[in-house]
């Protein structure tokens, strides 16, 4: 599995031109959000760093026919791509540098009223994450602990299907539906966030994305948004990822008593 | 001028035909139970006229799918917001708000839109002159700059939305406002009347202009229809 989960990933060192003035004076550094636990790295470091573009876990190709390659390179050579610049550009000239991508989306988040630097950040990191909620030949059922867990939360995993595709179906505008961990609540829950907002500024776990923007459907399904959703329900949906994240999210969020068999 | 039969003129053939009959008005209203409902207007051109700054292929869409389905949906929300109304279902009223908002808005928003559009051949894309041109002037410094303002600003918007030019009626000047998602532009200010208003919904422009928005703002500029923005903008200020 070449799924990748580290939260540093894009952390990518930018070597200095030789002409680029250093500011030797202090520079005023954004306190980082107050947290009762610590969720990830501190910002540690002043190295300037930008972001690099993390490509699909699986060709371009690999998802036809739900999703087709020219749709792939316009949506990740395209959008994606120009995010990241975007970002890189914004983060020349500004102080916000030395952070993980998912802090710096916290932090430009700025509690509801984002800063501009928000947008960029969170569709690199939420198209990141789409890509690798998608795999060529998608699961068709989840299994194991992941199943158990959207059984108990929904009832049967053709429940939580239907909410699903209902919140795709009902969102108004651009916007993205996910499956997440509610870490507080500690439960499965489907959401649906806006333009770029996603559950980790409600520091929430995700599990799965679907990208609703039209610009992630429309060259394959024109305005039919009910069979792209269900297409990526029965054909494109990675349970696989879906299973190593809730894994990890376990060492964070108790989902109850373990099932110790007795002797 | 909806009311024309044609044969160049690409309908949704005999249900449309009965329906321009009991149009009255630019956004299609018949009157039915006491509840007025709601139909897609005509397209005052044929959907490959506005080529090549919008393409055939998008204003099908655009006014047969999208457009129909705010309609469609419009009038489902208005048939349970009158029953729950009637039952005195205060909770459901409420709830219902938000689809009316997008649905009514999306028709309004639309129904503007296609008068805002012409053909190059009928006079699409002539800059305006007489009044409007010089309240231009006045508010923007010239045509020019109010083009790239709206532009700008269209580009700029975050996800789906409209950019408008905009009369505020009280204040009798002009401006550039954008508004998110449907929301029509009286959501800006009940004193503000859309002369203009440019769809940057991606299924405005997509399967032609990919993600280069810049490109479809620049083009759309060509088959503007001047006219009906004087129209309305006298009308107001008379």
């Amino acid at each position: 599995m070449s799924l990748l989960l580290s939260p540093c990933r894009q952390f990518t060192p930018f070597p200095m031109p030789s002409h680029h003035a250093l500011k030797l004076e202090p520079v005023s550094i954004p306190k980082p959000l107050k947290r009762r636990k610590s969720h990830g790295s501190e910002k540690s470091s002043r190295v300037l760093g930008y972001y690099g573009l993390t490509a699909p876990p699986y060709k371009l190709d690999a998802l036809e026919p739900y999703m087709s390659k020219r749709t792939l390179e316009l949506h990740w050579g395209g959008y994606h791509h120009d995010y990241v610049e975007s970002l890189n550009k914004q983060l020349k000239n500004s102080s916000l540098y030395g952070y993980t991508l998912e802090e710096l989306i916290k932090i430009t988040y700025n509690n509801g009223n984002p800063l501009p630097e928000f947008n960029n950040a969170a569709e690199v990191w939420n198209h990141d994450f789409f890509w690798e909620s998608m795999q060529p030949d998608g699961d068709k059922l989840p299994w194991g602990g992941l199943l158990q867990q959207i059984e108990k939360d929904f009832g049967s995993f053709s429940n939580f299907k239907d909410e699903f595709m209902q919140s795709a179906m009902g969102l108004f505008g651009s916007g993205w539906v996910w499956l997440i961990l509610k870490r507080e609540e500690k439960r499965l829950a489907v959401v649906r966030t806006s333009n770029a907002v996603c559950p980790l500024v409600f520091d929430d776990i995700p599990l799965i994305a679907l990208d609703m923007w039209e610009h992630a459907y429309y060259l394959d399904y024109k305005d039919d948004r009910r069979r792209y959703v269900s297409n990526f329900m029965n054909h494109l949906v990675s349970w696989h990822s879906a299973t190593l994240r809730i894994a990890r999210a376990e060492a964070f969020v108790n989902l109850g008593e373990p099932k110790i068999p007795v002797a | 001028m909806a009311l024309r039969a044609s044969a160049a003129r690409k309908t949704l053939g005999n249900w449309f035909s009965v329906r321009k009959f009991m149009a009255v008005g630019g956004l299609g209203h018949r009157q039915s139970r006491g509840l007025q409902t709601f139909s897609l207007p005509d397209l005052p051109y044929d959907y490959g006229a506005l080529e090549p700054a919008i393409s055939a292929e998008i204003m099908q869409l655009h006014h047969q799918k999208h457009h129909q389905t705010y309609i469609t949906n419009y009038n489902k929300a208005l048939e349970q917001l009158d029953e729950a109304v009637n039952k005195g279902e205060v909770s459901k009223v409420v709830h219902l708000q938000s689809t009316i908002k997008f649905n009514g808005g999306g028709h309004v928003n639309h129904s503007i839109f296609w008068k805002n559009l012409k053909p190059i051949a009928e006079g699409g894309g002539e800059p305006p002159h007489s009044a409007l041109g010089w309240a231009i002037d006045q508010n923007f410094g010239s045509l020019e700059t109010l083009i790239q303002k709206m532009n700008t600003e269209g580009a700029a918007l975050q996800g789906s939305g409209w950019v408008w030019l905009a009369l505020d009626k009280e204040a009798k000047k002009l401006r550039v406002e954008t508004t998110a998602n449907q929301d029509p532009l009286i959501t800006k200010g009940t004193n503000f009347i859309p002369l203009l208003g440019i769809d940057v919904w991606e299924h405005a422009y997509y399967l032609q202009y990919k993600n280069v928005r810049p490109d479809y703002l620049k083009n759309i500029w060509n088959v503007i229809n001047w006219k009906y923005a004087i129209e309305v903008y006298e009308n107001e200020v008379a």
